[in-house]
């Protein structure tokens, strides 16, 4: 038994370790992204990210001051100065380039016949000599340094201001709000014909509804855009409103149909009875019980619209005001694809919203997924 | 702000647009077909045979042209010139065949057709079997499963950070090459190494699709009876023998399902290779050869819509095996 009890708790181990490693592995894409839109760019430039914590250790090396500058103290002649500027804190010193980091800090060498040469810790130094230094040029000190970890919000600043993205983040809400909306509404009364009302044709219908789900949305872009522009709506709002609408429909239609034809059988059949009307069931007692998937479809569409590309290049247009975020993104990856503070700032503004509402709606997302597929097998 | 009000009353009026047609056509037919009075049962027979289509229009009107029609005009249109001016018979599907770029997206989407659907069944298995087991697995599955809200271009920007490249005296700032070299490697430009780097890709789409498989697969182990695992157990299995021959067979459905779905995913994947290469460099798939085709300097509609008929083509065999299955379940 000891023996069994022995292997489980092991085996509990080996579960959680592996199972550490593939969140791990999942997460730390995007833990980098967030983690370097608070870097400026000479430290995204000048060492990767998960360095970031620990303060990065620079080397370099500094002139002392020159014969200008020596004064005399008890019949020395001295030249003093710092070495450090900032926040930095010196790790090692150094007179020759081969040899950078000779010396610990607090330590004293003698340079040249006689000159003595002294850094301490806090980056002060001291160069000494009995007789009159004789230099045109400062002595190098090569130094190796270290620089505390430090973040900024000087990115976001910028992107929000400077780069436009204030502008699209409006465009991607504007396109996003009603292309949620209004499917929604139009499936449900679909949704609600095909799961309780009586007529011919609708098991092929519902069949074709399926059928619909797997269209490849690359098959509409150019009869869409040809019928748009004939008629007249041409690229904008309006048209990529219609568009994620008809997108849209089939999984709304899908999911809420298969919600809908779970629910209670006689809760609708009395209410016939009781002389309600179609629409009144529908308003009264459909809608308000159909709420999980409503709510399930509504994160749906929310991140496809907000998230989508394709669409947006389509049916939008591509001039500076007419950008949605992934628009931006794109163009940013495409001209400044050296400038990751830019970048990984952007990338994050616009993965923040999608993000948010997951975090926060999971439940029901969870569960759309759930009904939509599962049930298929 | 102007646009903020302009959303706004969008929505009010679509909102206020379906509402009033749907009540409004209501209305009309309880006027025309009045349940009450004489001929009251007729009236309600014959209205309840036009109601349905008053519930349905809007839907089938959008369905219609948004996806049916588009499918007929595409396959109208890749049987003609690039404007749409002359019947050109399959002149536009026999260029396919020949065309080099075409060939090449043909073959890398057949490569991500192997490898993704395989690899995000595969890890999302195994996510969801490990988070069911242990204390923090809520956890866990929430941050597998949020690749899910990220954007393919978001993710393409996220991963080719990671794919980033400096020259080897320089410190690497891309997570991958930095691995490399402290493994004694030397730094490579991943995004243009032949033919590896169609696989550099495929990872960022099995990043984002593992947590769908994870969370799906997950409800299908918990749904397998207790029974048959405790009978196991009893028998002697050891766990891997317990999850390879009792679990994963009885969700094998649920599997299917899943494969399935990610494959149409996968049809359609056009934004992460549009971003992170644009089809440079052996990566071309049909989806962005498509929109090359059809906002290059002179779009050829022709050639764009005979691609577009190809993915159509692609996806028809999964369109059918979910409508069989969806059947078969309403029965």
């Amino acid at each position: 038994m000891e023996g069994m009890a022995g292997q489980k708790s092991s085996l509990t181990w080996a579960v959680n370790i592996a199972a550490f490693l593939l969140v791990l592995a999942w997460t730390i894409p995007t833990l980098g992204l967030f983690v370097s839109s608070f870097r400026d760019r000479d430290q995204i430039a000048s060492t990767g990210w998960w360095q970031s914590f620990s303060g990065s250790e620079q080397t370099g090396f500094v002139r002392t001051g020159t014969d200008d500058d020596a004064t005399q103290v008890d019949g020395m002649y001295v030249i003093e100065g710092n070495v450090l500027e900032g926040e930095q804190s010196l790790i090692a010193w150094g007179t020759g380039a081969r040899q950078p980091a000779e010396f610990q800090p607090g330590e004293t060498t003698q340079i040249e016949d006689g000159w003595d040469l002294t850094v301490n810790e806090d980056g002060s130094y001291r160069l000494s000599s009995a007789e009159p230094f004789e230099m045109r040029r400062g002595e190098r000190i090569f130094t190796t340094t270290e620089v505390p970890p430090k973040f900024t919000t000087a990115n976001y600043r910028r992107v929000l201001t400077a780069e436009g993205l204030g502008r699209a983040f409006m465009n991607t809400m504007t396109v996003t709000i009603p292309a949620t909306v209004i499917p929604i509404l139009i499936a449900a009364f679909a949704a609600y014909a095909l799961a309780w009302m009586e007529f011919p044709g609708r098991a092929i219908l519902t069949a074709a509804v399926v059928g619909l789900l797997v269209v490849p949305l690359q098959v509409s872009l150019i009869p869409l855009l040809r019928l748009h522009n004939d008629l007249g709506i041409g690229k904008g709002y309006l048209g990529i409103w219609l568009a994620h609408t008809g997108f849209g429909l089939p999984l709304a239609v899908y999911l809420l149909r298969n919600y809908m034809v779970g629910l209670p059988r006689e809760v609708i059949e009395s209410a016939r009875v009781d002389g309600a009307t179609e629409f009144q069931i529908f308003r009264r007692i459909i809608l308000p019980l159909s709420f999980p998937a409503l709510a399930s479809f509504a994160i749906f569409q929310f991140l496809w619209v907000w998230n989508d590309l394709l669409v947006a290049t389509v049916f939008l247009g591509n001039t500076r005001e007419q950008l949605v975020m992934t628009g931006v993104l794109r163009e940013l990856m495409g001209s400044k694809g050296g400038e990751w503070e830019i970048l990984a700032t952007s990338a994050f503004i616009s993965i923040a919203v999608p993000l948010i509402v997951f975090f926060a709606m999971q439940k029901y997302l969870v569960r759309g997924l759930l009904a939509g597929s599962v049930k298929g097998g | 702000m102007e646009l903020f009000w302009l959303a706004i009353s969008t929505i009010v009026i679509g909102v206020f647009g379906c509402v009033a047609w749907f009540w409004g056509s209501n209305m009309v037919l309880d006027a025309i077909y009045p349940p009450r009075g004489e001929n009251a049962g007729d009236n309600i027979r014959r209205a309840n045979q036009v109601r349905p289509w008053l519930f349905l229009g809007p839907a089938l009107l959008f369905l219609g042209l948004y996806l049916v029609y588009p499918v007929i005009d595409s396959l109208w249109r890749s049987l003609h010139n690039a404007d749409g001016s002359r019947f050109v018979g399959g002149s536009n599907y026999s260029w396919l065949l020949g065309d080099g770029k075409f060939r090449e997206s043909m073959r890398n989407n057949m490569l991500w057709l192997l490898v993704v659907p395989a690899l995000s069944t595969f890890f999302g298995l195994i996510a969801a079997q490990l988070t069911d087991r242990i204390k923090w697995g809520n956890i866990g599955k929430s941050l597998i499963f949020m690749p899910m809200a990220i954007s393919f271009v978001g993710a393409g920007v996220i991963w080719k950070f990671i794919y980033e490249y400096r020259a080897p005296d320089e410190t690497q700032i891309g997570l991958l090459n930095w691995i490399v070299t402290k493994l004694g490697g030397d730094p490579q430009i991943w995004l243009t190494l032949l033919p590896w780097n169609n696989f550099f890709l495929m990872i960022v789409l099995v990043w984002i699709q593992t947590g769908f498989a994870m969370v799906i697969l997950s409800a299908a182990l918990r749904g397998i009876p207790e029974e048959t695992i405790e009978a196991a157990i009893l028998d002697g299995a050891s766990p891997m023998q317990v999850f390879m021959k009792i679990k994963v067979p009885q969700i094998m459905g649920t599997i299917a399902v899943v494969w399935t779905t990610i494959t149409i995913v996968v049809l359609k994947v056009f934004d992460i290779v549009f971003v992170m290469t644009n089809g440079q460099w052996g990566t071309q798939v049909l989806a962005n050869l498509m929109y090359d085709w059809m906002f290059r300097g002179s779009p050829d509609y022709g050639r764009g819509s005979a691609i577009a008929i190809v993915l159509m083509i692609l996806v028809t065999p999964i369109m059918v095996w979910n409508i069989r299955n969806a059947r078969k379940e309403v029965r």
